[in-house]
């Protein structure tokens, strides 16, 4: 490969790390309150279907949309959409106690319908043709600094993207700061490793799992605002690429034993792996379907390995179990 | 405690109950499914402006309108029940087996292969060695996460979904392999001419068969789980491990045993759902429906008669929604936003079947 190759594939697999990395930092948020949250891929198309939906009324609404509102507009309208789906999840797993597993599939279903269904129709609704698109909210995402087009590929690959991805970055640095030096971070694993000691501590162990649940959610929401502003350039794609990308993120939570550092190398890592076949001579189509399945085989293969290892790095020890103060 | 809560008792009160009567149970359960049809109701009235009772009555005739379409709904239903029936003894003993579409989708794959590569062999032979593979292939996919399971105690919920993917993967490879015609990136209808695989029609039905198979394993694994030792050791595992280990119940053998049953039946499903319905394969030939079907084998409890049921909900839902969708010209996904409604209430009303809400200055004591 060449090195306007290797620029070429890093770029790609940043742009798709990035998409995974939103929804694994929020997923873990989740799970160290002892959440396990299998809704990750229906928040992600909330997140994303709301920040279209909403810059699509705006620029729809007014002669001449203005970029920044554009951007304030769809960024907290996915966050919030997708802190809502957290709120359904965290309703039925903490104050109705269903099983969080279930929930988390129905989530998955319910966020996939919503968004395909809008996301369709939507332009149709509102009286236009075609397919639906954005085009002036997409360009704040996908701003870049000046003179990036100046640069060489390889600098290109570090700085030539939008401020999403910079942000998802910051992110994970911010939520290892949270969860390892803070208080409440502290608290919040104490809820997640056992909620009846956290409980008996004084901890509001409710509103721990509310809170961590819901703005984990809209963290991850941001990963679908991110695929469908910066990824598909402000456009909508019925083809079920979010919910893949979303359970890429589930399991990107374990490849990166639960700490947001890992998971930013590990979406990249992701991210290279899924695009190499793309840049493999010689590769027909059939051959380059088996060679896709390799991001998917590594996984597991990271799944059998910390199993084996069965270090204490295996997650919150309450991890999926619903807690009830007087079951215990 | 009062005086934490600033000598006030909490508005409301959580208890357990101990019993609940069956009509009251079922009554819970109907008035939330009221709640989540008049919920979407309101959701639809609200899209498409039209009168909520009339949807109501074009998703009726969406789904049962016609012969022809009853026996679609039947045949969906079929193939809904099939794999929620395959994942009960699984999701019984408390394995996530989220793994239900990939292990469809080789099932469907060998069928395919079998249609495409022996069209030569007697109709009944080619049933029987792709009925044998589909039920083989779909083992062997969901025995994998199991084998891990039972060794190391590997995390199945994502070992399952990633076998989803590597088997989308390899159905891919084979519809580039098989494409026809050539160019078209999808296989088409396999053997259109002979109908050398496909399943015969019965009875003038063309979808008979489909029912036919599938209420056998519905009633078959009913009986299984309810009377036979290997169902009661599944019933042990998913209540308590450490309950099994110590009754001496191999638990891991019990996991392995499982989901070889598991797979097997939803890798039928696949063959169900290439000879007995589309008759091709694609990479959404399982099309959600491995998950779907896990909240249909939740809901039920794990009994396959209630199954039934559900999935005669589900897919009415989805056949009323797709109508309604196409004579307003959106599309089809609408019937997943309603369906994901619809479980919510369904899924939430199960605490006030196993719960009792106590309001401040009720002081009824509990039993």
């Amino acid at each position: 490969m060449t090195s306007a190759q290797w620029a070429s594939l890093i770029q790609a697999a940043v742009v798709f790390g990035t998409v995974i990395m939103y929804g694994a930092i929020g997923e873990i948020i989740t799970e160290k309150s002892g959440n396990l949250n299998l809704g990750v891929p229906g928040i992600m198309y909330l997140g994303g279907i709301a920040g279209l939906a909403v810059a699509f009324l705006y620029e729809n609404s007014v002669a001449d949309p203005s970029r920044l509102v554009s951007f304030i507009l769809s960024f907290g309208a996915a966050f919030l959409a997708a802190a809502l789906g957290g709120l359904i999840f965290s309703i039925l797993t903490i104050s109705l106690r269903v099983n969080q597993n279930v929930t988390g599939l129905t989530l998955t279903i319910f966020g996939g319908g919503v968004a395909n269904f809008f996301g369709g129709s939507l332009n149709k609704l509102a009286g236009g043709v075609g397919q639906i698109s954005v085009a002036r909210t997409s360009s704040v995402y996908r701003a870049t600094l000046p003179g990036v087009s100046s640069m060489s590929p390889m600098m290109k690959a570090v700085l030539g993207y939008g401020f999403m991805v910079y942000l998802a970055i910051i992110l994970a640095i911010l939520a290892t700061w949270f969860l390892n030096r803070t208080h409440t971070g502290l608290n919040l694993r104490a809820v997640g490793e056992s909620p009846a000691t956290a409980d008996a501590a004084g901890i509001n162990v409710t509103k721990y799992k509310y809170l961590a649940t819901c703005i984990g959610a809209g963290i991850s929401g941001l990963g679908g605002l991110y695929y469908v502003m910066d990824y598909i350039k402000g456009t909508w794609a019925n083809d079920g690429a979010i919910e893949t990308l979303g359970w890429l993120a589930v399991a990107l939570v374990i490849f990166a034993l639960w700490k947001p550092v890992n998971a930013t190398w590990g979406s990249y890592l992701f991210g290279v792996l899924f695009w190499l076949y793309y840049y493999i001579q010689g590769l027909n189509r059939a051959s380059q379907e088996i060679f896709k399945m390799l991001p998917y085989i590594v996984t597991i293969a990271v799944l059998v390995i910390v199993s084996i290892r069965r270090k204490r790095d295996m997650g919150p020890a309450s991890l999926g179990l619903s807690y009830f103060r007087e079951e215990r | 405690m009062s005086d934490i809560h600033g000598g006030k008792d909490p508005l409301v009160r959580i208890a357990k109950r101990s019993t609940i009567s069956k009509p009251k149970a079922w009554a819970i359960r109907l008035i939330s499914l009221l709640l989540a049809l008049v919920v979407c109701a309101i959701l639809i009235y609200s899209i498409v402006k039209m009168n909520p009772l009339q949807v109501y009555v074009s998703m009726w005739k969406g789904a049962f309108g016609s012969s022809r379409r009853a026996w679609i709904t039947a045949r969906d239903v079929m193939m809904l029940l099939c794999i929620a029936v395959g994942l009960a003894p699984a999701f019984k003993m408390k394995f996530w087996n989220i793994g239900a579409e990939g292990q469809i989708l080789v099932g469907g794959i060998v069928t395919a292969a079998c249609m495409i590569y022996l069209p030569q062999l007697p109709g009944p032979v080619l049933f029987l060695v792709m009925l044998a593979a589909s039920l083989l292939a779909g083992a062997v996919w969901g025995v994998i996460p199991a084998l891990f399971k039972a060794r190391w105690n590997t995390n199945e919920t994502l070992f399952t979904l990633m076998m989803n993917y590597v088997a989308i993967q390899l159905t891919s490879f084979c519809v580039a392999k098989w494409e026809n015609p050539p160019g078209s990136n999808s296989i088409g209808v396999i053997n259109q001419t002979t109908h050398a695989g496909w399943f015969p029609s019965l009875f003038g039905q063309a979808y008979a068969l489909n029912v036919i198979i599938v209420m056998i394993i519905t009633v078959a694994m009913f009986f299984y789980l309810r009377d036979s030792k290997q169902g009661y050791e599944i019933a042990v595992v998913g209540e308590s491990q450490n309950t099994a280990r110590y009754a001496g119940i191999s638990v891991g053998k019990v996991f392995i045993r499982t989901m070889i049953i598991s797979g097997a039946i939803c890798g039928l499903a696949g063959f169900i759902a290439v000879s007995g319905a589309s008759h091709t394969i694609s990479t959404s030939t399982a099309g959600g429906r491995g998950f779907t079907a896990i909240i249909v084998a939740w809901l039920a409890k794990f009994n396959t008669f209630t199954m039934i049921l559900i999935s005669l909900l589900l897919v009415f839902l989805d056949k009323g929604a797709i109508e309604i969708a196409t004579a307003y010209n959106l599309n089809d996904y609408a019937s997943e936003m309603i369906t994901g409604i619809i479980l919510f209430f369904i899924l939430g009303s199960e605490f006030f079947i196993n719960y009792r809400l106590i309001f401040r200055g009720h002081h009824k004591e509990v039993e």
